[in-house]
């Protein structure tokens, strides 16, 4: 059988359920979001169907596809360069109007379209009758009406696809009406433009574009002599929103739509001036609560699992094998110690993922970036950037590249610089660890504080750099509140199971690698096997240790924990176990025994504000190398987080012990 | 008049926006263009305020507002 591969495109607005049809067309691992533009990475799912083989790339969220914003920019350039065969454009029913505003442009750009009605349930609930066929005819391609959640209609959608595909080399597409002026333009435009472009490009739409004064139109077809004119955008804008009226009033009657009344209820309570941030602080204390207690619970049964019957098991096997000490020191101590120290924390971080994504598909983290935003306005950022925030106490990865939904570029460097204070996952254990250790009974309490330092450092560097390094004035806060909604179980399995699975790849190398490599550090020296205190890691600790003197912890094995944790935060604990000699399967009395030596409640607390603020872990350094696209600010992120850290640690550790 | 002293439950027809390029452009991509019948959802003293318009909902900040003119719709 001859397969028949080809490309499609998905395009729609943000909120309008396009992950799902994603997860639903391919069954393929991505994110769900339901705040204004979370997909900001391209996504790639294969489908087979019959004897045609889809290539599905998810475009980013977008209203429409000027290149203003960088999400509009990569949708464009990918469906003009990248060639899709069909664009399958996701269209909310229940919003047409505003959702048809970027169909409009993606069937002027040529290529074959499908429109997928998508909320064709809510639209009943709401009583909006639509005329599909007449939509199809105004818009010259096939409208077919799914459900995506419920998957209902996919089959069809495939369908209309496949023949879209097939029939696209006598596709032709429809001619919306923008009046004389622009028509005149048009034709125009169309007799001068160089036969090359005509080619390549469908030329009614450089026409249109070069009408509504498109910077990189102009420069694509550069020799092509035209006046600026600074309004033409704005009528074009309109002209397109009045074909939109002419098109929706033939297929439907929308003037007397209520706005979802279940969500305008919820938002009476949730956005309440008087007690939307009081409840937006219990929603976060639960989102804790939850990610300490009930993840801790698991935690233990994993660390039980680790310590005691795992490396019992395996020291037992290896002994019986008669294996050497040194090999059982580096598996059981090493490896198991290091790598099962930090797969402890799996349920915690998995819970925390939980709940960030139950904010952002409800609908409520776009609830919480309004609310933020009068607080937000004072440090001079607006409440968009503390989505970008919240996202942070997960990961500060993928946290960082959220801030490209931040339209303003000063705003945007804020918002990536200030990231990494929120405390991430990986953060998370060191906490546990000496809370558990030296403030037995207030661990919640000690952890909590953290964090809210990290929110305060958070706020206090966005105000100093707003007044500094980045002046001007904040992006104003636009953003849309779209409707609540349950989120789909299986879209938050899959998107759960993303994140763990990227946190245990990251144990399974990187925190192996590091194990291994630590241990060999500490067991070893130019003269082969010796004492941890003669090791190579004590020497290298040894030598760095003076900077953490004044800190409280100028021990070589602390110096040489916070270095390694650079790889990976998690490091740091991992790491703890292996320096101070515990077996993994050292009761909590011997830790508490090794750690008290090291450490006062004082220093340990001053050890616990470096570990927050300090130098962020390698995959966050790329990040904002690849998103601020220059090492300079790369190099001050690293350099201006360790002086913070040094500094405060400093203050808490040297005002501490004047208090206690 | 701009929409800095509408009240809740009010609905406007849109007459310009005197902003920047970039967040007029946004709006006008959202929906917000001349003529558009716009209707206040909530519009206090303090965070942004919330309009309802083509079936949708938008929060814009206050920065914003007051530089949208509109005018009433007499009912």
């Amino acid at each position: 059988m001859n397969m028949d591969i080809f490309k499609i495109a998905l395009a729609g607005n943000p909120n309008s359920g396009k992950t799902t049809l994603f997860n639903a067309l391919t069954g393929s691992n991505h994110y769900v979001g339901n705040w204004a533009g979370v997909t900001v990475e391209k996504k790639e799912g294969r489908i087979q169907f019959a004897e045609h083989i889809m290539d599905i790339v998810d475009l980013p969220g977008i209203y429409s596809l000027s290149p203003y914003t960088l999400e509009e920019k990569i949708s464009r350039d990918f469906i003009l360069r990248e060639n899709p065969d069909v664009v399958l454009n996701i269209v909310d029913a229940t919003s047409l109007e505003r959702s048809l505003y970027l169909t409009l442009q993606l069937i002027e750009l040529g290529k074959p379209v499908i429109v997928a009605l998508n909320m064709m349930d809510e639209a009943k609930k709401k009583n909006i009758e639509l005329d599909l066929q007449n939509l199809s005819i105004a818009l010259g391609v096939p409208v077919v009406p799914i459900v995506a959640l419920k998957k209902e209609g996919i089959e069809k959608l495939m369908q209309e696809i496949i023949d879209a595909h097939h029939n696209k080399a006598s596709y032709r597409p429809v001619k919306f009406n923008y009046g004389d002026e622009v028509e005149n333009f048009v034709k125009e435009v169309e007799l001068k433009l160089p036969k090359n472009l005509k080619e390549q490009y469908e030329s009614r739409w450089i026409a249109l574009k070069l009408y509504e004064r498109d910077r990189e139109i102009q420069n694509l077809v550069s020799p092509f002599e035209m006046e600026s004119d600074l309004e033409s955008p704005d009528r074009m804008a309109n002209l397109r929103y009045k074909a939109i009226g002419d098109i929706v009033n033939g297929v439907a009657a929308l003037e007397h739509i209520k706005y979802d009344i279940s969500t305008d209820r919820i938002d009476k309570i949730i956005l309440n001036p008087w007690i939307g941030l009081p409840i937006f602080g219990i929603v976060m204390w639960v989102v804790f609560f939850l990610t300490f207690s009930v993840g801790g619970y698991f935690a233990d049964k994993v660390d039980t699992f680790f310590s005691v019957y795992l490396s019992n098991g395996i020291s037992a096997i290896l002994t019986f094998l008669q294996a050497s000490d040194w090999m059982i020191s580096l598996v059981v101590d090493g490896i198991i110690g290091g790598v099962g120290g930090v797969l402890t924390f799996v349920p915690n971080i998995a819970i925390i993922f939980i709940m960030i994504s139950l904010l952002e598909d409800t609908g409520y983290m776009a609830r919480a970036a309004y609310l933020m935003d009068d607080i937000m306005s004072k440090v001079g950022l607006n409440g968009k950037a503390f989505i970008s925030m919240i996202l942070g106490f997960g990961c500060n990865v993928p946290a960082i590249m959220a801030t490209r939904t931040i339209e303003n570029e000063n705003d945007r460097m804020i918002a990536i610089l200030i990231n990494p204070f929120m405390s991430c996952g990986a953060r998370f254990p060191i906490y546990v660890l000496f809370s558990s250790v030296f403030f037995p009974g207030n661990e919640t309490a000690v952890t909590f504080s953290l964090y809210i330092l990290g929110i305060a450092m958070a706020m206090l560097f966005a105000y100093i750099f707003r007044k500094t390094l980045f002046k001007g004035e904040k992006s104003p806060f636009i953003m849309e509140l779209p409707p609540y909604r349950f989120p789909k179980t299986s879209d938050l399995l899959i998107h759960i199971w993303e994140k763990v699975k990227g946190y245990l790849i990251k144990a399974g190398t990187v925190i192996f690698a590091a194990s291994v490599v630590i241990w060999v550090v500490l067991n070893f020296n130019t003269t082969g096997l010796v004492d941890i205190t003669e090791s190579f890691g004590a020497t290298i600790g040894r030598f760095i240790a003076p900077i953490f003197k004044p800190l409280g912890f100028g021990t070589w094995q602390s110096a040489l924990s916070l270095i390694s944790g650079i790889v990976a935060k998690e490091i740091v604990v991992a790491n703890t176990s292996i320096i101070y000699g515990l077996a993994e399967n050292a009761g909590n009395a011997e830790v508490m025994a090794v750690l008290s030596q090291a450490f006062s409640k004082v220093s340990a607390y001053a050890f616990m504000v470096f570990v927050l603020l300090y130098t962020p872990c390698v995959g966050v350094i790329g990040v904002i190398k690849r998103e601020t696209n220059s090492w300079k600010w790369t190099g001050f992120s690293v350099l201006y987080q360790f002086l913070v850290a040094w500094i405060m640690a400093f203050l808490f550790y040297n005002v501490g012990q004047l208090i206690f | 008049m701009s929409l800095t002293h509408a009240k809740k439950g009010e609905c406007f027809t849109l007459e310009y926006i005197e902003s920047g390029n970039r967040a007029k452009r946004k709006l006008q991509d959202m929906g917000l263009t001349p003529g558009v019948k716009i209707c206040v959802v909530s519009n206090s003293s303090f965070g942004p305020i919330i309009l309802e318009l083509r079936g949708s909902r938008i929060a814009l900040g206050r920065g914003l507002v007051d530089k949208i003119a509109v005018r009433r719709i007499d009912e």
